[in-house]
């Protein structure tokens, strides 16, 4: 099966050149690009004025599965990211049971080989159970399948097994993504610490609390040499922290939210438990910081921490309301007119924190358009206008602040090993 | 002209023509209260349910009197507070409720946004009688219908409110109320116990007890709560009360007809010493009268008619 | 648009109609001992005001006078577009045992005096109520009548009848308005 994607403007990553061009796709490769191309039995997607850019990595997903399957399934989960345009996931461990082991991580690969629109990549935890007691089986794991090491939602806060787990990760040539958040600093917070949270009674989280700790896993890894990813960074001075030690030479990398660049604490007025996250929406200062924190480099990717709940768990009082919210099917056109329309990034610049960025982290061989690389595209419709409406979404979970708001650029086809697995919203 | 909304969450969102609409109605309220027959028929026919998950029995009396004296009929549910976790949800205790025939539901609950989550809800009247950390307009509205009946005015006077701001409800409704009616508030206590980014709410934050009292004209005293010591914002209740609490000494401070309030119940001997909160300048047990009229006019102003 | 249709009343004759019911006041209840006079808000209050000063012009004594709102005891509350402000009642004296004259200006379906009747009841037992108005349009929709009249107008039920009073509006007749 060849599929030959005609007229479209490529946007490479790698070189950092965009370009109107032809790719053609044979037996699930690229198997080149160029001016005019023609193929006798290729199927012709023809996608003029159309952004044709590396598949679409989301580094860092609850697909809830497995346990969870009432928030979202590997199966919903996966048609969710096909929707948004991305080819790949790689799925944090905070599962029923937690991806604390090889059999936990098989079985994820398994069930996404069996039932994935998309390519999943488990994340394993850290510690056993997440709990922060003792060492989870990380080689074990590594070897069956995870990509990366990571308490998501539950950080160590023991520093020493922080640091032996780095040491580790470390040996094993694995990344350790830190969600950073000293769980005593935050005190059973619901929201941003501010007059915000003060003025709505709500306990507050302050940003302390994601910087001590962005600033002690910085010193660990630099102490063990082990590669550290922090996890969606909120604050200005987390992004500071970051920035700085990368100044360095410590090997940190970085991630941020759509919400996290777009919404400030004052979406949390009126107690919509949509906008109930963690860490938690900021100040417009935060805002601005993630954004030059993009814009320089500090922060080197764009992940959507898609975490789906159900409506019955939201439908509550904002402290009763577990946190998260959805964002694989809302993150390109939260990209696209909050960071490439406002002129934050270039084009080459915020794709590539969505492709080639990620994979690198994760080791994966994703993110290029070259010659012989898998064929995972996707494709972008820059121009078009559409309004976010959760009715329609793949996901299980409607959990989304953005209802009603208007974006611009919608993934028109997302194309994984040169097959096409949603063409204009519709999951194939 | 009337109240806007079918609900009252809190005085953030009321106009100062509203709480003075609310401050009118109340003093006819009041003027009831105060006959042997305390009953009119207003709202005969109408149904006022207290649904509270938190005891509070001071509040819900008030309410529930109001009610009465309105020829309302009420109805007390009490959720015990450790079945907010689990069971029925909030918004299915409510639609139930509603469905029963509720006019107007008095919510009071531990956690900030309750009441606007059953305020968006409901088709009915939502009352907040206090949720969690964020508001308690019906006891704002009491104490700005007391200083003003007190004082003739509320406009130009100099408000200090004592004690544990974090945590209080009646801190933030008093000071939407004060400073909507164009008092200005200064508001003292531990560090701990000021949250951050309190003055934009309109309030002035002071460095000590004694800067707040300086020349007040209406002084109130909140509850301090022996957990709050337990959950580490302050050494030790003595030490509270030697730097916060309010004494005569320190009541010299304020203006000479200052009026020293409490929203009660009252820690006597540790935030207020009891010379203080029975003295002359106490008016503390009139505003509980106060609070029924107020309440009163809230049910009038809200289920009272109009369309 | 609402016009004026006729004047019933001019100042002079307001205050011929208030002279002549003071008089009545004091005939029917041989004198002035007991006697209280409850002004119905808005424009029986100062009718009421106006009266006391007659009686006493005439007697010598000047008689309580108390204010009525009758608000909170209206029937048609929840029939009506807006929501009437509720103002105080003012009797800071005992009604019962009393005799008390309620004063309005105008007495048409004789729902206001019934609810009048029942605020006064909820503040006492006085030993008579009895009823002084302005003007009486006819019309009643219950089994209501004053007891001192200062003009009998028959009007239409499409008709409105505006008292004017310098107290509250500025001047002082009595008008239809059609």
């Amino acid at each position: 099966m060849n599929l030959l994607i005609k007229g479209g403007i490529v946007v490479d990553p790698v070189s950092g050149t965009v370009s109107e061009k032809d790719i053609l796709v044979a037996d699930g490769k690229i198997a080149g690009s160029g001016v005019g191309l023609h193929h006798p039995d290729a199927q012709v997607l023809d996608v003029p004025g159309k952004l044709v850019t590396p598949g679409l990595v989301d580094m860092h997903v609850h697909l809830r599965e497995p346990g969870l399957e009432a928030k979202e399934t590997i199966y919903t989960g996966t048609r969710a990211a096909a929707r948004g345009g991305f080819t790949a996931v790689a799925c944090m461990p905070n599962t029923r049971p937690v991806a604390d082991s090889a059999a936990v991580i098989i079985s994820i690969v398994n069930r996404a080989a069996a039932d994935g629109a998309v390519r999943v990549y488990p994340v394993g935890a850290i510690t056993n159970g997440s709990l922060g007691q003792e060492m989870a089986e990380m080689g074990d794991m590594k070897q069956s399948g995870a990509v990366a090491f990571s308490d998501d939602g539950m950080p160590v806060m023991d520093s020493g097994l922080m640091r032996r787990s780095m040491q580790y990760a470390k040996m094993l040539n694995a990344v350790i993504i830190s969600h950073c958040e000293d769980k005593k600093l935050a005190g059973g917070g619901l929201m941003h610490e501010g007059d915000v949270s003060t003025m709505l009674g709500l306990k507050g989280i302050p940003a302390a609390a994601e910087e001590v700790m962005v600033a002690r896993d910085i010193l660990l890894a630099e102490d063990t040499g082990c590669r550290l990813h922090i996890a969606h960074v909120s604050t200005a001075g987390s992004v500071r922290l970051v920035r700085e030690a990368k100044s360095r030479g410590v090997r940190v990398t970085a991630e941020a939210a759509p919400h996290h660049f777009t919404l400030t604490d004052q979406a949390v007025i009126g107690y919509d438990t949509s906008t109930k996250v963690n860490p938690p929406l900021r100040t417009a200062e935060d805002v601005a910081e993630i954004r030059r924190g993009l814009a320089d480099g500090t922060i080197d990717v764009i992940a959507t921490d898609h975490a789906p709940h159900t409506a019955e768990e939201k439908d509550v009082e904002y402290e009763l309301a577990p946190f998260g919210m959805v964002g694989l099917e809302t993150a390109v056109g939260l990209v696209w007119t909050e960071l490439v329309a406002a002129g934050v990034l270039t084009l080459a610049q915020a794709i590539a924190k969505m492709t080639i960025n990620p994979a690198k982290i994760l080791g994966l061989p994703l993110g290029s358009l070259g010659a012989g690389a898998a064929a995972d595209i996707t494709i972008i419709d820059p121009a078009a206008a559409w309004t976010v409406d959760p009715a329609q979404f793949a996901s299980k979970g409607r959990n989304t602040p953005f209802t009603g708001r208007v974006l611009h650029g919608l993934p028109y086809a997302t194309i994984v090993s040169g097959r096409l697995v949603m063409r204009e919203g519709i999951v194939l | 002209m009337g109240l806007k909304s079918k609900d009252l969450v809190g005085l953030h969102h009321v106009t100062a023509q509203e709480i003075e609409l609310i401050l009118d109605t109340a003093a006819p309220m009041k003027e009831i209260i105060k006959r042997n027959i305390k009953k009119v028929p207003t709202l005969r026919g109408r149904t006022v349910v207290t649904v509270f998950y938190e005891a509070s029995t001071r509040t819900r009396t008030s309410f529930e009197l109001a009610a009465k004296y309105l020829s309302a009929d009420t109805v007390g549910i009490a959720v015990a507070t450790s079945s907010v976790n689990k069971g029925e949800s909030l918004k299915d205790t409510a639609l139930n409720i509603a469905a029963m025939g509720a006019d107007v539901v008095v919510l009071r609950h531990p956690m900030a946004g309750a009441a606007e989550l059953l305020a968006r809800t409901l088709d009915v009247s939502v009352i907040n009688a206090g949720d969690g950390a964020h508001e308690h307009p019906s006891q704002a509205l009491l104490d700005l219908f007391t200083v003003r009946e007190k004082k003739g005015r509320l406009a130009g006077l100099k408000v200090a409110i004592i004690g544990d701001i974090l945590h209080s409800r009646v801190a933030r409704s008093d000071i939407w109320g004060y400073t909507k009616m164009g008092a200005e508030v200064y508001l003292a206590g531990p560090a701990t116990l000021i949250p951050p980014g309190i003055e934009k709410m309109g309030a002035r934050v002071c460095g000590s007890l004694e800067e707040a009292l300086e020349g007040a004209d209406v002084i109130n005293i909140l509850r301090i709560q022996l957990e709050r010591q337990q959950q580490g914002l302050f050494p030790s209740l003595r030490e509270y009360s030697r730097i916060f609490g309010l004494n005569s000494d320190r009541l010299k401070l304020a203006a000479p007809d200052a009026l020293v309030m409490h929203p009660g119940p009252m820690n006597r001997g540790v935030e207020i010493s009891p010379d203080v909160a029975y003295g002359q300048q106490s008016v503390i047990n009139e505003q509980v009268t106060n609070g029924v009229a107020v309440r009163m006019a809230l049910l009038y102003l809200l289920i009272g008619g109009g369309a | 648009m609402v016009k004026e249709k006729a004047q019933i009343l001019d100042k002079e004759g307001i205050r011929r109609s208030l002279t002549r019911i003071a008089h009545e006041i004091i005939e029917r209840n041989k004198g002035t001992d007991n006697l209280i006079l409850v002004g119905i808000r808005r424009r029986g209050v100062p009718l009421a005001e106006r009266l006391a000063e007659r009686i006493k012009d005439i007697e010598g004594g000047r008689v309580p006078v108390g204010i009525l709102d009758i608000t909170l005891y209206r029937d048609d509350l929840t029939t009506l577009a807006y929501q009437p402000l509720v103002r105080s009642t003012e009797i800071p004296f005992p009604v019962s045992g009393k005799t008390v004259v309620l004063v309005d200006d105008v007495i048409f379906t004789g729902r206001t005096i019934r609810a009048a009747l029942d605020a006064l009841i909820d503040l006492g037992r006085p030993r008579v109520i009895q009823l002084a108005v302005l003007v009486d349009r006819g019309h009643r929709e219950l089994p209501i009548r004053a007891d001192y009249v200062g003009k009998n107008v028959p009007t239409s039920r499409k008709e409105e009848v505006s008292v004017r009073l310098k107290e509250i509006d500025g001047e002082e007749r009595v008008l239809i308005l059609a």
